[in-house]
């Protein structure tokens, strides 16, 4: 049996950032460059476009993903948001604000990817997500504090060619510290247990 | 990149019959392999059909102890998953190791099995490759290979599988199940990868246009006790020069049941057998480690530039299983 003809392109509604696009793409279209070629939202990176470096890195129903292996006709109907749309207002996101406050950066290029990287780091730890840099995984061990050896495991997907590592990661640290409830009194300093018990 | 056709489905039957419908066609889970293979030329594809909102993403436990993993589930939800982290915590390390935490979110299990070898040669459609291009030759062989295979190999193709999460899966047995247009199949996993021999570029035992649905981890009480782990040439974010998943039962000083499978050293997860055989019953000291690696990677055939692997195998070998049973004491 021949194949149905199957049109090469397709009119797609994005959701990004709280708005919708509608476009028409050919479906050789990724998401990155949908963002940044039709919808004019170039705060996503083109680095490598091989899903080596991390810079066009955005959230996908809340979770990080590499937009340049994300085809746009297959994130109809997922909730995106790029860096243009972690701010609230005129209120830096709290890893934006660390990022600046300790020199996260030094040229910027992968800065956008590190930060959305980065609170999505920030989230998964508190979800009790174990990395490879936990050394022991069961969920009966808890959950371990974010260290830099974690941060550094946990956003190795994010290169930085001009080398801002260390400021990165004191950066994602100190986000995380801020991004923790309130001390809750159990008098552990535990926090990231009582987050693994919530789960 | 060749144009396509996109078709969404949510049924595992209209995903199966659009396939059989189109040789041309391929599925789509992640795209984190297909879609960077299709930017370079190698897959060349006329239509996708996308897998990912198939009913396939979740992870449950079977009646007798085991666990049934979706096809559509990703690799940040396995590793993450409780009942994987406690009962086959390997398995979490492996999917751990693997890949960036943006590529776990979006690569399934499904996909993680089919993905295809990084050979440089395999990629670049420049250079000829067995694999790509039956016959064409394969000039990894006087060429690049300081991280090819070392076991099962042939002289069409010396490429590996880069897998980390199948090298779990060899170790515990999984059980591959698929669907096709005349109905649902299985595979267990040291059946679904083919040898090499003078057809690389057919690579598993899957039937023509079968989708995969889902694998099965049988019960393996040896699996709270396993471990993976993985040597690259940088510290994360790489894929393995070699790696190894381990599982280990002591009782009184003797080994009552050992799993262990290598990475990076063949073109599929390579389950080591003869390591099995040679420890099971005897004692679990350094010694017999050693020796059993040896027995082992007495059938490796190496290359003028990775002939270092069998001595990274064997030293992963002992200090896996040194590891494990020092655990196992405590």
């Amino acid at each position: 049996m021949a194949p149905a003809p199957s049109p090469t392109y397709s009119a797609i509604t994005l959701n990004i950032n709280g708005e919708k696009h509608t476009l028409p793409v050919d479906h050789r279209t990724t998401l990155l460059d949908a963002l940044r070629e039709r919808l004019d939202l170039t705060g996503t990176k083109k680095g490598c476009d091989q899903g080596q470096c991390g810079a066009c890195t955005v959230l996908i129903d809340g979770r990080r993903a590499v937009s340049c292996l994300q085809l746009a006709v297959a994130a109809e109907g997922r909730v995106i948001t790029t860096i243009e749309g972690v701010a609230e207002g005129e209120d830096l996101h709290p890893v934006q604000q660390a990022f600046l406050d300790l020199d996260g950066y030094q040229c910027g290029y992968c800065t956008p990817g590190q930060i959305c990287s980065a609170i999505a780091v920030i989230e998964e730890h508190a979800a009790g997500w174990p990395s490879a840099a936990t050394q022991d995984v069961r969920p009966e061990a808890g959950v371990q504090p974010l260290t830099a050896e974690e941060i550094r495991e946990r956003m190795s997907g994010n290169l930085c060619r001009c080398g801002a590592y260390v400021s990165i990661v004191e950066a994602v640290a100190q986000a995380a510290e801020a991004a923790q409830p309130p001390s809750g009194g159990s008098g552990d300093g535990n926090g990231a247990t009582e987050a693994e018990a919530a789960v | 990149m060749r144009e396509f056709g996109y078709e969404r489905v949510h049924d595992v039957s209209g995903a199966v019959a659009l396939l059989g419908a189109d040789p041309d066609a391929r599925y789509l889970g992640g795209g984190t392999n297909l879609v960077d293979l299709m930017k370079t030329g190698v897959e060349r594809p006329a239509r996708l059909i996308d897998v990912r909102d198939l009913p396939l993403d979740q992870i449950e436990a079977t009646p007798d102890g085991g666990l049934r993993i979706g096809a559509t589930v990703t690799n940040s939800d396995l590793a993450a998953h409780p009942d994987v982290r406690s009962r086959y915590p390997g398995l979490a390390q492996a999917v751990l190791a693997g890949a960036s935490g943006q590529l776990r979110n979006m690569a399934t299990v499904g996909g993680n099995l089919l993905q295809r070898t990084r050979c440089g040669y395999f990629t670049d459609t420049a250079k000829p490759c067995n694999k790509r291009v039956p016959g064409s030759g394969c000039p990894a062989i006087e060429g690049e290979h300081h991280n090819h295979a070392i076991l099962g190999a042939s002289e069409h193709c010396v490429a590996t599988h880069p897998s980390d999460m199948g090298v779990a899966l060899t170790a515990f047995d999984a059980v591959v199940h698929y669907e096709t247009a005349d109905g649902p199949g299985e595979l267990p996993f040291a059946e679904f990868y083919l040898p090499v021999g003078d057809t690389p570029h057919l690579e598993t035992a899957l039937p023509p246009g079968a989708l995969i649905t889902g694998i099965t981890l049988p019960p393996a009480p040896v699996a709270a006790h396993s471990r993976y782990r993985k040597v690259r040439e940088r510290a994360s974010y790489a894929f393995a020069i070699g790696s190894i998943a381990g599982a280990l039962d002591v009782r009184d000083g003797v080994v009552h049941e050992v799993r262990l499978a290598f990475g990076a050293v063949a073109s599929r997860p390579w389950r080591a057998h003869a390591a099995e055989r040679a420890l099971t019953g005897g004692p679990a000291t350094g010694e017999a480690f050693a020796a059993a690696a040896d027995a082992e990677l007495a059938a490796a055939e190496t290359l003028p530039h990775n002939g270092y692997k069998v001595t990274l195998m064997r030293n992963l070998v002992v200090a896996m299983l040194t590891e494990l049973s020092e655990e196992a004491v405590r």
